[in-house]
């Protein structure tokens, strides 16, 4: 019996914009994973640190407020930093494109723009992390 | 009449209706809003026969204001077209203002960035990356100089964004306008001050919900004695609307907030006729035009309704709903944006429409980043043809006495009220945002629109349906890390040239306002006076009141 996959949605930062992040949460609940969300206003070390304790497979991160060249980076760097660098992060919000090669050379794996059907992101991740 | 309506009607069902139904069925097999109201095939007088005209929609000015909120509406001035702006640091942002009002806008919209709008100083470590992102950044009153320069604030009216340190920046308003030598009662324009909202949808709290209440009331109490033309809170269905709420939701959860206002007012010993004329209200204009044109009308009708009836306003001015509009920011699509253009030009007609008093319109590449000059220009462009081309400014309330809009108006009303019982058998707007009860229902909302996008049940033009391959737009605006370096150096300098007893001074007589029952507006204006940060103000209140931590 395969286990289920567990995620971690995630909000860094100042931006109280969580409609996306709430969606998502319920949309990979609902394909059958385990969600752990974390509410708005997390510091990059409170989410690695969740990530942790919670044992989660992936990380998704949501920011809309212009801040994610600071805030995603800093994730990774957290993780890293606790021994956890090999938890696999994803991202989405209002992100730039050319923004985009350089979250991904920070380690961000993939960036979700806006109008991405919740579908998308549950292939997505059964894609890249075995059950 | 209606007898032979209802017969013809009938008769029109039975022979041309059924034979085309029988042939071919409609697009779908019931029609529905968002807010789930069922949408007839055909709207008749038979709908509208409870209606009585002088009581349910009168007349505009007059009670209950269905019609509008003045009696000359656009006949006599156009709404204000106030787009919402503010980015990097106040120089760039005071560049923009200037170019929007050399382009014809007629009022002031200032967005602050999140670390001042959650009392952070740029140079506070949870500010890192968010200076000057998301709106201008300000840390002191030099900044608030900076911002407003040149552009003469006794003849402008501004509405601010900002709600938890409302105080703190009204203060600095009230402080920039005496050094350009206005004095504060001439002063016109809004602040959002609007902290349950907050809580439901928004994010950018301070404090727990009572302390905030009390600062909430002390700007109501300190407006009416000081700044009498000034509206001390924008109540806004906008961001809970943006949050995924239908718009019967945002209406009842709206006016559910209004009713906690005028009740901590009334408890704090204001008369409800010595205030009420300065609540303002915020509203959003989604994709359904007819829907949202009758959402306008009737949240209105019910507003006054409430005043009258549960507050015992005496004057009228007291039940009149006057209101912001900004189209929907969450409609605006990455994919195609140029649609995004008359999307936007559909929502604010309906605002229009609705009678708004004043109208922001977003621009077609805010899902890409803060709007690029060529993009607001478009977008303010946009409402100058509805007023000045469209025609529809010429008569008031032209929609009304449409079956339709008045079947829906009753429709929106009847449902919002019923959420309002609701709310008020749970103790009130603050119990239930408390319990978690607004911010359930809204994320139930959103999570049901987004199922139906992804079902295709809703078409979202280039996004579900007729997609094409693209290229993503370019030439968006960037606000530079540079920016952020910039205001924390101004912001050092500041902290060195400023006489920090007169700052300390000041802290610790706000401190002592704040564990007492004074009025709070006076210590913060001292304070703003003698260059303290909006960081230091909120720290010192932080110590008192404590914080807000999200359930």
């Amino acid at each position: 019996m395969s286990r289920k996959i567990r995620v971690l949605i995630a909000k860094p930062g100042l931006d109280g914009h969580d409609r996306g992040a709430k969606v998502v949460a319920r949309a990979l609940r609902d394909a059958g994973m385990e969600v752990i969300y974390t509410g708005i206003r997390q510091t990059p070390e409170q989410i690695a640190n969740t990530a942790i304790q919670e044992g989660v497979d992936i990380i998704g991160l949501s920011c809309l407020s212009g801040a994610h060249n600071t805030l995603f980076p800093k994730v990774v760097e957290m993780l890293k930093q606790k021994g956890a660098g090999d938890i696999h992060i994803f991202g989405g919000g209002i992100i730039p494109v050319e923004d985009i090669p350089v979250l991904k050379k920070a380690g961000i794996r993939e960036i979700f723009q806006p109008g991405t059907s919740t579908e998308d992101i549950i292939k997505y991740i059964h894609t890249h992390i075995i059950s | 009449m209606s007898k032979s309506i209802r017969v013809e009607l009938d008769r029109w069902q039975k022979t041309a209706l059924n034979k085309v139904l029988s042939k071919a069925p409609e697009r779908e097999s019931s029609f529905k809003t968002a807010s789930e109201i069922e949408i007839k095939r055909l709207y008749t007088p038979l709908d509208l026969e409870d209606v009585e005209y002088c009581g349910d929609l009168g007349f505009p000015g007059e009670y209950p204001f269905t019609r509008g909120a003045q009696p000359t509406m656009y006949r006599g001035r156009f709404w204000t077209m106030r787009q919402y702006a503010g980015f990097a640091t106040a120089e760039e942002t005071n560049k923009r203002y200037k170019y929007l009002l050399d382009h014809g806008q007629t009022g002031l919209s200032v967005a602050f960035d999140l670390p001042t709008q959650i009392g952070y100083d740029s140079d506070h470590p949870l500010a890192e990356g968010e200076v000057g992102k998301s709106g201008v950044a300000i840390d002191t009153l030099k900044d608030m100089e900076i911002l407003f320069d040149g552009i003469p604030l006794d003849k402008v009216s501004t509405s601010m964004t900002i709600t938890s340190p409302a105080a703190i920046i009204f203060a600095m308003y009230i402080a920039v306008a005496e050094k350009q030598g206005a004095k504060a009662e001439v002063l016109q324009g809004t602040i959002q001050n609007d902290i349950l909202k907050e809580y439901a949808a928004r994010g950018t709290y301070i404090f727990p919900p009572l302390e905030s209440m009390r600062i909430t009331t002390d700007i109501f109490a300190f407006c009416k004695e000081h700044v009498p033309r000034w509206n001390s809170i924008s109540v806004s269905g906008y961001h809970m609307r943006e949050a995924g709420s239908s718009a019967v939701q945002e209406v009842a959860f709206t006016l559910a907030n209004g009713i906690a206002y005028v009740e901590a007012a009334i408890r704090a010993g204001l008369d409800v006729d010595s205030f009420a004329s300065r609540l303002s209200f915020f509203f959003n204009a989604h994709n359904n035009f007819l829907e949202e044109i009758a959402k306008f009308r009737a949240a209105r009708r019910l507003w006054a309704k409430i005043m009258r009836e549960r507050f015992k306003a005496k004057k009228d001015e007291s039940c009149i709903m006057r209101f912001h509009t900004q189209t929907a920011g969450s409609a605006l699509t990455y994919q195609q944006p140029d649609n995004n253009v008359v999307r936007v030009a559909f929502q604010a007609l309906a605002a229009v429409l609705g009678g708004t008093q004043s109208l922001h319109t977003n621009s077609r590449d805010e899902a890409f980043a803060l709007p690029s000059e060529d993009s607001v220009h478009i977008a303010l462009r946009t409402q100058q043809i509805i007023a000045y081309e469209s025609g529809v400014a010429d008569t008031i309330d032209p929609m009304a006495g449409s079956y339709a809009i008045e079947a829906m108006t009753n429709d929106i009303e009847k449902k919002a009220m019923e959420y309002i019982t609701r709310i008020d058998e749970m103790g009130g707007a603050v119990m239930a945002i408390g319990a978690g009860f607004i911010q359930r229902e809204i994320a139930d909302s959103a999570y049901q629109y987004q199922k139906e996008i992804e079902s295709k049940k809703r078409v979202i033009v280039g996004v579900n349906k007729f997609q094409e391959d693209e290229e993503p737009l370019k030439d968006i605006l960037r606000v530079q890390i540079e920016s952020e370096i910039l205001q924390k150096e101004k912001l050092s300098k500041i902290k060195k040239e400023r006489e920090s007893q007169k700052v300390q001074a000041a802290l610790a007589a706000l401190k002592k306002v704040a564990g007492g029952t004074g009025n709070l507006v006076f210590p913060i204006l001292d304070a703003v006076r003698v260059y303290a940060t909006v960081g230091e103000i909120s720290d010192t209140l932080r110590e008192v009141f404590g914080e807000h931590k999200e359930t």
